[in-house]
């Protein structure tokens, strides 16, 4: 159906693609999987017309052709569908499908074929939605498909999906996972990039791995396993389980008693929350994103105004409801937050500024004068530990946060967090959107830091991380605990129905 | 040195193209723009008058641009340099004509003391409402600017005017309240031209706010606070507080204009002193890059301009001094484009970018 051959790219110093041959059979799904930056979505975008390549060839349906725009693309019967949803969120799902593409007489546009049509390709493929639906009133999920609707509306045969995972719940990618099983029976071929081993070995016949701009396999899904598809993408042994020894659990570190935040319209996104948290142990939050994980972890690190919270929390016997952030943190409470854009980083800021943040305006790191200025050697001495600690890479203190991948400026926050040597580190997400090689290393990282005798709260919506991580795990629904798992013994099955159910 | 050029590559381009689209311009007019622009540059750099004034002319556009700069720097946009310089050069001739027989010693500081409050102060209102009840300081700093202008011509034609003085000023200040002339200390710059001390009192200013900004702890809050307010607050940074010292400095930076006019130059409160610098300073800012350094060379500019304007007006045929409001609005029409710029292809290039 669609092959690539010899294809190269280059994006000023970065060889993006580098002689890159991608063969996908029609009628099948195919996985292309790789480490962010490994080139996977820079292929995808040559074969749509994003980019041109400097070199090589595409091939649709055994003719070379030219692709020099999405447009030549989709006549030749390709689609795409972007990480980031392309639609309109005040218009209704059909004016949003025909969008580029409208019906009708120059003057006048026929909404009514193209609903009935929209709603026919829905019913083919069991999609579900409804054409005079408001898109913003959908669902993630919901909007997806309708993204779907819009290649099949323009006869794509072959669609491309952009890490379309990224955004669903658990349940969710299982919905999706059959929508895309019955395209393939009516015969539509799937190219679906991501980084998500599980899904792969789900959902994929045949998959090619990239690292570094190459392909460096392909193969056969059946004929593969986790571990293979990993070391490919990695160059080296992963590991993918974590391995810890058993925990050595002590004193309560953190209660949590009767937490409820009331937000000024009433809403209580944290309902009635008692747990405790001791040294030495991990202990989970699970539930689907939504349901008060962020609130909580927000409360806990002093983000919340007090007036919005009731109940109490207790850090080694003192209650610091009403304390701020900087107090907390001088109780070495530490806080990985759940978006490193938002709240974990000063992305114009250099590494070295912003491995001071939080520390920066106490001894070693202000000094002099009545402790007002920045010492420049305490600055370097302690960004450098945090980069060889943490293996930021590249390691230049003087580069801008922003100009980092994902995973090394996760690294660059945890190795900040875990330099003030907490007795309480609050950590949310801590692998999202990180590579494999990354994610292994930070999990070594969290475990380490546990058996230092740290209390560890750690919040995640992949079900794996939790459950492998956490020595106790703590379901969370609509704001409440409402039970509490045995990571070791309780099923993926049994934590999804109490997530999603609450009982 | 890569970071620096690039850093210097957009306001060099605003300049050039100002200065080519002006020189269309005057050729429309009728004019060669050659000898247009060589009036203009010339005459302002020329010894002793043309730098002397060029270098008085700075010195306001120094002070207000740095206290934009800082503004920014938080995240805020102060439109209300305007106002605070007038308050704060009203309070300036307050103290100099009210304690008028002190020794220098004593009232030179106390006057500087009253501009650097005053002005902090007025810009600290807006500062306060913001952090207390989130009302956007562009809006309550424009306000301010009014009742400013308005109170300070108030309580100068009702209560600080000498009797039958038909210039709306007040009585001039003590002569203890008076700073030096640099041509006291130059030879060959004559003491009339009124550059005087506040000039050096503005490079040190630029030294001082780069110190505050990038080597204090404070200044490092401050820009954290612009940078992502979000991310600041989670390392335990008070938004709040930050967003009140800022302008409160802001503010104080602003109202050093009146050391410079009150003190150094009209020797009283003159009505209607400022020649729009609170808003030029705006300009100054941008095209300085919101940096120290780039403040000076902006400022140097506007004032080259201010000055050698007056000539062309003087001196070519048709072109008039409002060619120098024409480049000026170029340059910052450049400069508002290359923020525009920036954000698009920030927004759009980091998109695209992604491997």
């Amino acid at each position: 159906m669609l092959e690539l051959r010899n294809i190269s790219k280059r994006f000023g110093q970065v060889l993006a693609n580098d002689n890159v041959n991608i063969i996908v059979k029609p009628g099948t799904i195919h996985a292309i999987v790789g480490e962010n930056g490994a080139g996977k979505s820079t292929a995808m975008r040559i074969a749509y017309g994003f980019y041109t390549p400097d070199s090589g060839e595409i091939v649709v349906d055994g003719q070379v052709r030219e692709i020099r725009s999405p447009h030549d693309a989709i006549a030749l019967g390709i689609g795409m569908v972007h990480q980031h949803f392309m639609l309109v969120e005040p218009m209704t799902v059909a004016e949003n499908i025909v969008l580029g593409s409208e019906p009708g007489t120059a003057v006048a546009l026929d909404l009514k074929t193209a609903a009935q049509e929209i709603r026919k390709l829905s019913e083919e493929f069991k999609l579900a939605v409804n054409p005079n639906a408001v898109i913003e009133h959908l669902s993630v999920g919901q909007q997806q498909r309708v993204e779907l609707l819009k290649a099949l509306f323009r006869h794509a045969r072959l669609l491309i999906l952009d890490e379309p995972t990224a955004v669903l719940t658990p349940l969710e990618v299982e919905e999706f996972f059959t929508i895309l099983r019955r395209m393939r029976e009516q015969g539509k071929t799937v190219i679906i990039i991501t980084h998500k081993l599980s899904e792969v070995l789900a959902i994929s016949d045949e998959v090619t791995v990239m690292r570094d701009g190459k392909v460096v396999g392909r193969v056969q899904t059946k004929e593969t396993n986790a571990a293979e598809l990993a070391r490919m993408m990695v160059g080296r042994e992963v590991l993918l389980r974590v391995e810890k020894p058993e925990p050595k659990v002590g004193e309560p570190e953190l209660v949590v008693s009767n937490l409820t935040m009331t937000k000024r319209d009433g809403s209580k996104p944290i309902n009635e929350v008692s747990f405790q948290v001791r040294k030495g142990e991990i202990v989970g939050i699970a539930g689907v994103e939504g349901n008060g994980q962020t609130e909580l972890i927000e409360a806990l690190a002093g983000l919340v105004e007090p007036n919005q919270l009731s109940g109490e929390i207790n850090f080694e016997g003192q209650n610091i409801t009403r304390a701020g952030a900087r107090s907390r943190r001088e109780l070495s409470i530490a806080h990985i937050p759940e978006d490193r854009h938002r709240r974990g980083l000063l992305l114009d800021f250099t590494l070295a500024e912003n491995s001071i943040l939080g520390v920066h305006y106490r001894p070693p790191i202000a000094a002099g004068v009545g402790g007002v200025f920045l010492d420049d050697s305490a600055i370097h001495q302690r960004v450098t530990e945090i980069i060889n600690n943490f293996d930021v890479r590249p390691p230049n203190e003087k580069l801008a946060a922003k100009s980092l991948s994902g995973g090394n400026q996760q690294k660059l926050i945890i190795g900040r967090e875990f330099h003030v040597e907490p007795k309480l580190l609050l950590v949310s997400q801590p692998t999202r959107g990180v590579d494999i090689g990354a994610i292994e290393f930070i999990h070594r990282k969290l475990v380490g830091l546990r058996d230092s005798g740290c209390a560890v709260l750690l919040v995640s919506a992949e079900l794996e991380e939790v459950t492998s991580l956490a020595d106790r795990l703590l379901v969370i629904h609509q704001g409440k605990i409402v039970g509490e798992v045995d990571p070791k013994v309780a099923t993926l099955e049994e934590i999804g129905l109490l997530m999603t159910r609450g009982h | 040195m890569r970071a620096l050029a690039r850093q210097l590559l957009f306001p060099l381009i605003a300049v050039i193209a100002a200065f080519v689209l002006g020189g269309i311009l005057i050729l429309l007019i009728g004019d060669n723009p050659i000898v247009a622009y060589r009036l203009l540059i010339g005459s302002a750099l020329s010894w002793p008058d043309g730098i002397g004034y060029t270098l008085f002319h700075a010195t306001p556009l120094i002070f207000t641009g740095l206290a934009v700069l800082v503004g920014f720097r938080c995240g805020l946009f102060n439109i209300g340099a305007e106002g605070q310089l007038y308050i704060a050069a009203f309070a300036t001739a307050w103290v100099g004509i009210t304690f008028a027989n002190l020794s220098p010693w004593l009232l030179v500081p106390m006057c500087c003391a009253a501009a650097i409050l005053m002005g902090a102060f007025w810009a600290a209102i807006p500062g306060v409402l913001k952090a207390k009840f989130g009302s956007h300081e562009v809006i309550n700093t424009i306000m301010l600017n009014f009742i400013a202008v308005a109170l300070v011509s108030y309580f100068t034609q009702y209560h600080y005017k000498i009797p039958g003085d038909p210039i709306l000023q007040t009585a001039p200040i003590g002569y203890g309240a008076h700073i030096a002339r640099l041509g006291k200390f130059i030879p060959g710059l004559p003491q009339r031209i009124p550059l005087n001390l506040a000039f050096i009192l503005a490079l040190l200013c630029c030294l001082l706010v780069y110190l505050f900004l990038w080597r204090t702890k404070w200044g490092y809050e401050i820009r954290s606070t612009g940078s992502n307010p979000s991310a600041a607050e989670y390392g335990g940074i008070s938004i709040r507080k930050q967003i009140i010292l800022a302008m409160a400095v802001s503010g104080a930076l602003a109202g050093m204009v009146g050391i410079n006019d009150v003190m150094g130059y009209h020797y009283r409160y003159y009505d209607g002193f400022s020649d729009q610098y609170g808003f030029t300073g705006i300009a100054v800012a941008l095209l300085g890059r919101n940096h120290p350094v780039g403040v000076i060379l902006a400022a140097l500019l506007f004032a080259v301009l201010q000055h050698g304007g007056i000539y062309v007006d003087g001196f070519s045929e048709h072109v008039t001094k409002d060619i120098v409001q024409v480049l000026q609005g170029i340059i910052i029409l450049f400069v508002a484009a290359e923020a525009f710029f920036q954000y698009v292809t920030g927004k759009f290039g980091l998109k695209y970018a992604k491997l």
